[in-house]
């Protein structure tokens, strides 16, 4: 360990030596390629989304779909299941065991998972009053925008599951390292991704 | 029973059309029918004869080397281009007898034209352009692998499985009429309920998302996988092309794999994205489409302009004049390309001031290309030429790609847009930029490099006469249709009425039976080579003066590239070092080298995402939910096993480069004039020195 460089190769990783750090450059470097990529995924969907805020065809509005409340809690579990990963990748970098990762792991994934679950709670509501996806052009894009980052979130929570069977099986190995690395960054990406559809969505919606 | 097979019924087995209602039309679409299951019969049969499946599963489906993804990639393309030649033949044969009517349905008509076009774009070209990047980019820039060598076989299934529902459409039911951008709502439910329109959007998603993780997959391994010392000034041109293109695939991907699920769900799950009702919005459709759609045709000839690149400065014996100018004009083009997708719809109604800002900034990419035309023109300037048969399709490309541009740039101009919008000029246009730009690069880029894989040289003068054979088809075919287009004569119309346009459609038809005849040219070099490849042998791996890395391996090279990772210090490694006199390095220590291991992974996504897509497409649901979850369980297991990487011993290493450096030492270096003869073995005498 000569220099500041070499002991932080990763923020959020202390591999072993050798070949090993390359490699996980390599790997988590290709990810932001594809976070990018999904990124603009989300931007085209946001825009279409944007297109179509005034294509109601006479049925529920902006303002019939927005509970302020809900999205509020929403917003709250997934910052703070955010947050509790921040813990986990601490704890994983500095070797701290991976019985403590996988606690702060938890907490991240009931996060999430509670954010799903009010999510759908939403999504019944706007059955309930009618604002289908196949009522409007506006509604089919409300939901495919905030549906698409719904299933991210699933997504994610099934990687959170395989990431805990790995740390389980393997231990905290480079290469479970790397990958609860490259999660991480996908779980933060969704949370960015959120604070945008927060605000363009509900509350640009109904200012 | 009927929900057990979805909507898919009897009825939709184009091979018994024929016989249930006998016509010219339904005899074409059931003869296609028959020749896909008669051709897939007959090759599996073949593998079982010859007894080669263990081998075939073994060496090459589930393989993770690059170069052998990549030589797949360029067989699944010719595979498609056969289907697509043949679609263009009959097509033009058609509008031979279309006075008033022709001897097709106007539906077929519409079909057809519908699968050419998906075909040619995405089934032909882009794994033709797929396979190049694969098998050239780790051994340009020295690298043993890609960076995701087993995303890169993933890849390769899902171009597959696009590949495999277009052609299940010839023998299952109908495919779209909406040509290869599939309009809504022209495609939409409301007006087409069948299943030809989910072909489409199930076949573009799928091998779509393919496309974009080789894109990724290439960035990464240029960005990251270099050779110790060589900067990215130091890249051969073919790698900066490719770059670029993989930044294009990356970016230009998502619009399209983002319009077609949504077009999915108006069609599956009645959304208004793009109907005409409650809201519906189809510019978006074409916005979004041409937001990947523009990019697209530079993804397809960024590539080609790197062949070019490397075609002229090694047949010319020189350094590449203007490197630096053509690295930053590849760099405008992918960038100026985002800008510009609006040119397809000019008379879509927006604002003449939105109109002429996308005018003017399509004009401006001709600036760029026309950089890079002036540099391969000074790179041949004074070169020592040799006209082999790369040389040939040069030289055509060089002339009609000119005439191809040019006609770009009169179309950028909205008001003369206007005029020949959705007339067969555009089709004159495009076709004239996709044979000659980006076909021509690529047989050329077969010649310069079947060598390489395959350790032999293709026949000359085959490969010569072919080469004028698409040159002449070409012309033929598609010149005229600059004139009949000039005189208002539609694009996708299945008659016309205009006694005018007949002599036309005569040569056009002579024409498209050259490029048949030009096509069967290729497959009968490439037939004799075979059969004389030992009299066409060039292990030593460098038959051509080559300038790059890859050159600088035996040929065909091994699993694992180099022996060691070659140190570069300048532009054209291979070059620099024949002129220092110390080319094939001996190094003085071997490693044992790690390679990752065999997977099936892609195979199974091939598996899994063709029951995916033809699921989709017939609305047969179990079918759906088991293979979306045979990908999702197969992934998990795969990612708690262990997966031990296999270990190429430094002895054995040390064997085979050392066989191959005795046998180059043994062998006299073969001069120009002896280039196409049977005494160029691979080793070529270099006049380097005075050339660079
Ligand atoms: C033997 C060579 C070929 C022949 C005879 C041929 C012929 C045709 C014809 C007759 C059409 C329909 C024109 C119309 O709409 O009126 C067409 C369309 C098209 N062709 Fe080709 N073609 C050939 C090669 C290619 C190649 C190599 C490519 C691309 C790599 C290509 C891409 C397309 C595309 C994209 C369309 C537009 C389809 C649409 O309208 O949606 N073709 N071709
Ligand atoms: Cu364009």
């Amino acid at each position: 360990m000569s220099n500041a460089k070499s002991l932080n190769v990763h923020p959020g990783m202390n591999l072993g030596y050798g070949e090993g750090e390359h490699e996980a450059e390599v790997k988590v470097f290709g990810f932001w390629v594809f976070l990018m990529s999904d990124l603009v995924t989300f931007g085209l969907v946001f825009a279409i989304f944007g297109t179509m805020t005034g294509a109601t065809a006479g049925g529920p509005g902006p303002h019939d779909v927005t509970n302020l409340t809900s999205v509020s809690i929403q917003t709250a579990l997934l910052l703070g299941s955010s947050f509790a990963f921040s813990w986990a990748s601490l704890s994983m970098k500095y070797h701290e065991g991976r019985w403590r990762t996988l606690f702060y792991l938890s907490f991240a994934a009931t996060s999430a998972l509670g954010f799903l679950i009010v999510e759908g709670l939403d999504f019944m509501h706007w059955i309930e009053i009618g604002a289908v996806p196949q009522r409007s052009g506006y509604l089919s894009a409300l939901w495919a925008l905030v549906g698409l980052h719904g299933l991210h979130v699933a997504a994610g929570l099934l990687w959170v599951g395989a990431m805990t069977a790995q740390i389980l099986i393997f231990g905290l190995t480079d290469t479970v390292k790397s990958r609860v690395t490259r999660l991480g960054l996908y779980w933060h990406f969704l949370d960015i991704v959120w604070v945008g559809i927060f605000s363009m969505v509900f509350l640009a919606g109904i200012a | 029973m009927n929900s057990l097979f979805g909507r898919l019924s009897w009825s939709d087995l184009t091979l018994l059309d024929f016989f249930e209602n006998p016509s010219v039309d339904t005899a074409v679409a059931s003869t296609a029918s028959w020749m896909v299951v008669i051709g897939a019969i007959l090759v599996l049969g073949w593998i079982t004869l010859t007894r080669s499946w263990g081998w075939l599963w073994r060496e090459w489906l589930t393989t993770v080397d690059h170069k052998k993804i990549g030589i797949m990639y360029m067989i699944l393309g010719f595979v498609m281009f056969a289907r697509g030649i043949a679609e263009g033949v009959v097509m033009r044969t058609h509008q031979v007898t279309a006075l008033n009517g022709g001897f097709l349905s106007d539906h077929h008509w519409a079909e057809l034209f519908s699968t050419h076009g998906t075909v040619m774009i995405f089934f032909v070209a882009m794994p033709f352009i797929t396979g190049f990047m694969n098998y050239l980019i780790p051994l340009q820039i020295g690298a043993r692998d890609m960076a995701f060598p087993m995303l890169n076989q993933i890849s390769l299934g899902l171009t597959a499985t696009g590949a495999a529902l277009v052609m299940a459409s010839l023998v299952f039911g109908p495919f779209e009429t909406g040509g290869w951008t599939a309009y809504p709502p022209f495609t939409g439910a409301a007006f087409d309920p069948g299943p030809g329109p989910d072909y489409w959007v199930w076949a573009i998603v799928i091998s779509g998302l393919g496309s974009m993780f080789s894109g990724m997959n290439f960035a990464v391994t240029i960005y990251k996988l270099r050779a110790p010392g060589m900067s990215y000034m130091h890249l051969p041109v073919f790698c900066w092309t490719a770059l670029c293109t993989s930044i294009l695939l990356t970016f230009a991907i998502p619009p399209l794999t983002v319009a077609g699920l949504m077009q999915g769900l108006d069609r599956l799950l009645g959304f208004h994205f793009f109907t005409n009702d409650l809201g519906g919005n189809m510019m978006n459709y074409a916005n979004l489409f041409w937001m990947f759609g523009h990019p697209e045709v530079y993804i397809l000839i960024l590539p080609a302009y790197g062949i070019y690149s490397e075609l002229t400065s090694t047949f010319a014996a020189k350094r590449l004049y203007g490197y630096t100018s053509l690295v930053w004009a590849t760099m405008s083009i992918a960038v100026i390309s985002f800008c510009v997708w609006l040119h397809h719809f000019f008379t879509m109604g927006q604002s003449p001031t939105i109109n002429a800002a996308f005018g003017i900034a399509t004009a401006i990419i001709a600036v760029p290309t026309g950089v890079k035309v002036y540099v391969w023109m000074a790179t041949l300037w004074r070169g020592r030429i040799r006209f082999t048969t790369p040389m040939v399709y040069m030289a055509g490309f060089f002339i009609l790609f000119t005439i191809g541009g040019f006609s770009g740039i009169i179309l950028a101009n909205p008001a003369i847009n206007y005029q020949v919008h959705n007339t067969q000029f555009i089709v004159a246009h495009f076709h004239n930029v996709l044979l000659p730009g980006l076909l021509f690069a690529i047989f050329a880029g077969i010649h310069i490099w079947f060598p390489k894989a395959y350790g032999f040289r293709l026949e000359e003068s085959w490969g010569k006469v072919t080469a004028i054979l698409w040159i002449a088809g070409f012309s033929m075919t598609f010149l005229p249709l600059y004139v009949v287009g000039l005189m208002g004569y539609p694009r996708r119309s299945s008659a016309f009425e205009d006694p005018a346009f007949m002599p036309y459609m005569i040569v056009s038809v002579i024409g498209a039976f050259t490029l048949l005849v030009a096509f069967a040219g290729l497959v009968g070099t490439i037939w004799v080579s075979v059969r004389n490849r030992d009299r066409l042998a060039v292990p030593l791996g460098d038959p051509w003066d080559g300038r790059t890395l890859e050159w600088a391996t035996p040929a065909p090279p091994p699993h694992w590239n180099f022996a060691v990772i070659p140190e570069v210090n300048a532009r054209d490694a291979f070059a620099i070092e024949k002129v220092e006199g110390r080319p094939y390095v001996v190094p003085d220590r071997y490693r044992d080298i790690h390679l990752p291991p065999n997977t099936m992974a892609g195979f199974m996504c091939f598996l899994a995402t063709t029951g995916f897509g033809f699921a989709m497409t017939w609305w047969i649901w179990w079918l759906a939910i088991v293979s979306a979850l045979a990908v999702l369980v197969w992934l998990i297991v795969h990612s708690l096993r262990d997966h031990p990487h296999v270990v190429i011993p430094a002895r054995e290493v040390h064997r085979s480069n050392q066989a191959w450096v005795e046998a180059i030492d043994l062998a006299t270096p073969v001069t120009r004039d002896d280039e196409s003869n049977e005494r160029n073995r691979g080793y070529a005498a270099t006049d380097m020195a005075e050339a660079t």
